[in-house]
């Protein structure tokens, strides 16, 4: 908001350069690490598997904690720079040469390394969780072919992570040790290479879009059967596509950099590799379509935000397909086109089925409705604000307004498009706004919603609402894809129930099963709540501040401190059982 | 990308993508044209078939017959083999045949070279083969090959002069080379598209693009020392440290971090694009660098009103 309000005319005055690029830096990173990724993979991802894939909690729920623990504490630990006015300042992939202490001595780059490594910590544990969970927890019967496609989209985003994680945590390791220990990794006097940093960067960076988008992808995958009441067509090509995505988005990262100077022939096979990646999309845009019309869809307000959904993410996708024509990339990249381009996927895929499964799951989540009329009126809004804050932005970048310029001049024919998206920002805000209202109302106003309001395929619908904290009180027989809308599987659970098979209610227990058959393996006993997660991110926490403050050797003490309580952690396992 | 939309575009002058004033630039234009008008298509087909997914409710087959085998059958001819023709053509269309008139020319097809320097925050240009330097304004000739070469000297900057050609990012360790030929004479502006630090926002430039004979004249005036020796205002720059920094030809000022000032008079604009180059703006800027463009390197230096003035006659006669 403070970035478009600088922005609404020419030389706006309401942030000097400073507070300006810290502002966008904060922006990109907060809305990429700290929003998108741990409200579409931590909170969704965390909440929805073990009920769809009928489990009653995750494979390691004491690493679920350490996961959530250290990414309060990695939020804290970089937002703590915005309250010493040093936030990172240098834009969200932070170029060297301009990120080392001879062009930004300050530690704005410091927070910004430290506290992605910090972050990057959470993410790996929770990717990891989720992958063993979604392998090995399955319902009985849950084989591979008949795994919801959000799983799906889950486990391509978790293996994204576990990827390519360590090679930004690498990146920004050189980094620090460029900026703290004198090391040359990226200087070209020492025979270092500033292209270097982007390589490393963005092959983490482009697989990142995808993790973004993904669990965007299941959510819209997961909305529509349930409204269009009919399963997805073409289900196995959709559930490759969204494994395929994942991976192609491995083989892309250099086309962030086609302006850079790489020789032609690399750059033809990043383009070629780049288009491949559109087919994935298509398969599934088609396969929504489609479903859509084969269905009855009614077009309540989950189905409205993936309508728009797929609107959004087609536009934006177009504009993709642009930059994989080089010489158009290299025109128009690092321009407002750009800007518009990412934000239609960043915002306009990958939050609008946010919103929409915020919609789909409340009832799940509180036992409440929300408010449908008011619902939809804030789908319209919000559309409305999206496309007029960020459609203007593809014409004023084709009229060579570059991006991260925190003032412009008048007379380029640049005001009226700038301000119109200033505009649809307040819309937009005021659409969002709308969104929280109504799940804040309805959490305490709402109607009871009972188990299972909209009719739902997969498992999380078979449960009350909200789940009890074991999610299911006998564990499902799974024989379809969509097995709530397998009523007699379903009243044989309660049969089952009845009978006491299944039920696992001799302490903390889930079954586990195999990993492609999804056959009945064990019954395995969970671990008890702990208080050692929260203890190690605490102790963490103090060894990337020591780290930021250069206290070396209280670093080290507590990397050992650690050490040893995450061997307590193990130890203490066997005496609590 | 509605047409609409577009329209608008096409009356816009100054520094706009879809007006092309060169032959490479034409070819990245035509082949934006051409992915606007069919990503408008696609757009339109999956606009229609949400639409349709919207209004017509509530019926057992597809809208147009078939069912979910006929829907499959879609889905892989849409998903899979439409995409799949139509981003062959466009890859081999743009990236084999397009792509060779944006890459680096090969500098026995170019007549002259200007070679590039980015700085935090402005721009160096130098004419090879002769002594002239000068800033922010880069002076070619129409209807001549020109190569671009580009390099830094801190930070990674992007050369981009949307209406001539792509951007080169000038890369520390690296030289970019593109190739410029202004169709006609005008004023074509560009901007660094690489965030490169505080002041990013301020670094334009300007080309100037001359007939041949208006050209030669203007480098015969820049090759030439500066004029105005022997006013007062000289001895002020000497002694106030902005030789330290600036370079004169024709002076003792031999600084070398900041713009060539020995024909400074000549220039339109001032601190790359920041400002008019008028005496006003002039003094505003020599009297507080840091007020018009907070973060760049040139220092406030305190002096008496009489030695400003001075120095600001001076700077004024440097033609």
């Amino acid at each position: 908001m403070l970035i478009r309000t600088q922005l609404a005319g020419a030389n706006g005055k309401v942030l000097g350069p400073d507070a300006y690029n810290q502002a966008m830096t904060m922006h990109g990173v907060t809305m990429i690490f700290f929003f998108i990724v741990p409200i579409g993979i931590g909170a969704f991802g965390n909440y929805l598997i073990p009920l769809m894939i009928g489990a009653r909690d995750m494979a390691f729920p004491r690493m679920n904690a350490l996961s959530y623990w250290i990414f309060l504490a990695s939020g804290l630990f970089l937002y703590s720079s915005v309250f010493l006015g040093k936030a990172p300042n240098c834009g969200w992939f932070c170029y060297t040469p301009l990120n080392t202490r001879q062009f930004d001595p300050g530690l704005n780059v410091d927070f910004y390394a430290l506290g992605l490594i910090f972050n990057g910590i959470s993410s790996t544990a929770g990717a990891i969780n989720l992958i063993v969970t979604v392998f090995k927890l399955r319902a009985p019967g849950m084989s591979l072919n008949r795994m919801p496609l959000f799983a799906y989209a889950i486990l391509a985003v978790s293996f994204s992570l576990v990827f390519a994680l360590p090679v930004l945590t690498v990146d920004l390791l050189f980094l620090e040790l460029q900026r703290k220990a004198g090391f040359h990794f990226f200087d070209v006097a020492h025979g270092g290479d500033p292209l270097l940093w982007q390589h490393l960067f963005w092959f983490f960076g482009h697989p990142e879009v995808y993790i973004i988008i993904l669990p965007a992808m299941g959510i819209a995958t997961s909305i529509i059967p349930t409204f269009a009441k009919r399963k997805m067509i073409a289900f196995p090509l959709v559930a490759l596509a969204e494994l395929l995505v994942a991976f192609i988005g491995f083989g892309v990262w250099a086309h962030h950099m086609f302006a850079t100077g790489i020789a032609t022939a690399q750059l033809i096979f990043f383009a070629g590799a780049s288009m491949m990646v559109v087919i994935p999309s298509t398969i599934q845009i088609f396969a929504w379509l489609f479903t859509v019309n084969l269905g009855k869809p009614d077009f309540r307000a989950p189905l409205l935000f993936i309508g728009g959904f797929i609107a959004l993410f087609v536009i934006g996708g177009l504009s993709g397909i642009m930059f994989a024509a080089i010489p158009f990339d290299q025109a128009t990249t690092d321009s407002y086109f750009v800007v518009a381009h990412f934000h239609f996927i960043i915002f306009g895929a990958a939050v609008f089925p946010l919103l929409g499964g915020m919609y789909y799951w409340f009832p799940k989540v509180t036992g409440r409705m929300y408010h449908e009329g008011w619902a939809k009126a804030s789908f319209w809004v919000t559309f409305v604000g999206t496309m007029l804050t960020f459609f203007p932005m593809h014409i004023v970048g084709l009229l060579g307004m570059t991006r991260r310029i925190y003032t412009y001049a008048p007379g380029l024919g640049w005001e009226a498009y700038n301000l119109a998206e200033t505009i649809g920002s307040f819309l937009l805000t005021v659409g969002l706004l709308m969104v929280f209202g109504n799940l804040l109302w309805s959490r305490f106003r709402g109607v009871p919603s009972g188990p299972d309001p909209f009719y739902g395929g997969t498992l999380e619908w078979a449960t009350t609402s909200p789940p009890p904290h074991y999610n299911f009180a006998v564990i499902p027989i799974v024989r379809s894809p969509y097995p709530n809308w397998d009523r007699e599987d379903r009243e044989d659970d309660v049969r089952r129930f009845e009978r006491g098979q299944l039920v696992l209610e001799s302490g903390h227990e889930t079954p586990a099963s195999t990993v492609r058959d999804g056959v009945l393996d064990e019954v395995l006993e969970m671990p008890s709540e702990s208080g050692w997660p929260i203890l190690l991110a605490f102790a963490l926490s103090i060894v990337f501040i020591m780290l930021l403050t250069t206290h070396y050797v209280i670093a080290g003490i507590f990397i050992a401190i650690s050490a040893l309580i995450l061997a307590a952690w193990h130890l203490k396992e066997p005496a609590e059982e | 990308m509605s047409g609409a939309a577009v329209g608008v575009l096409a009356l816009a002058a100054g520094q706009n993508v879809l007006d092309p004033h060169s032959p490479p630039e034409h070819r990245i234009t035509m082949l934006g044209w051409i992915m606007f008008v069919g990503s408008t298509i696609g757009l339109s087909v999956v606009a229609f078939l949400l639409l349709l997914g919207y209004f017509r409710r509530r019926r057992d087959s597809l809208p147009f017959g078939g069912g979910e085998k006929h829907a499959t059958g879609l889905v892989i001819g849409l998903g899979i083999g439409l995409p799949l023709i139509i981003l062959s053509a466009l890859f081999v269309y743009s990236n084999i045949f397009v792509i060779q008139s944006t890459a680096a020319p090969n500098p026995r097809t170019t007549s002259m070279t200007v070679k590039v320097i980015g700085h935090q925050f402005w721009w160096e240009l130098r004419y090879p083969g002769t002594t002239v330097v000068t800033a922010n304004e880069l002076h070619i000739p129409t209807l001549t090959r020109v190569n671009i070469k580009g390099t830094t000297d801190d930070v990674i900057h992007s050369f981009w002069v949307p209406e001539l050609n792509r951007k080169i990012d000038l890369v520390p360790g690296q030289v970019g080379s593109i190739l410029f030929y202004a169709n006609r004479a005008g004023e074509y502006r560009g901007k660094c598209a690489e965030f490169c630090g505080l002041q990013h926002a301020h670094m334009d430039v300007i080309v100037f693009a001359q007939p041949r004979a208006q050209f030669d004249a203007w480098l015969r005036r820049q090759k030439a020392p500066a004029q105005a020796t022997g006013m007062p205002g000289e001895q002020v720059f000497m002694n106030n440290g902005c030789a330290n920094c600036h370079q004169i030809r024709g002076t003792a000022a031999r600084g070398l971090v900041g713009p060539d000032l020995t024909h400074l008079a000549s220039r339109t604009t001032l601190a790359a694009g920041t400002m008019a180059n008028t005496r006003p703006q002039l003094e505003d800027w020599v009297r507080d660098p840091q007020h018009a463009k907070p973060g760049n390197k040139m220092p406030q230096v305190q002096m008496s009103q009489q030695d400003f003035t001075s120095l600001i006659d001076y700077l004024e006669a440097l033609k």
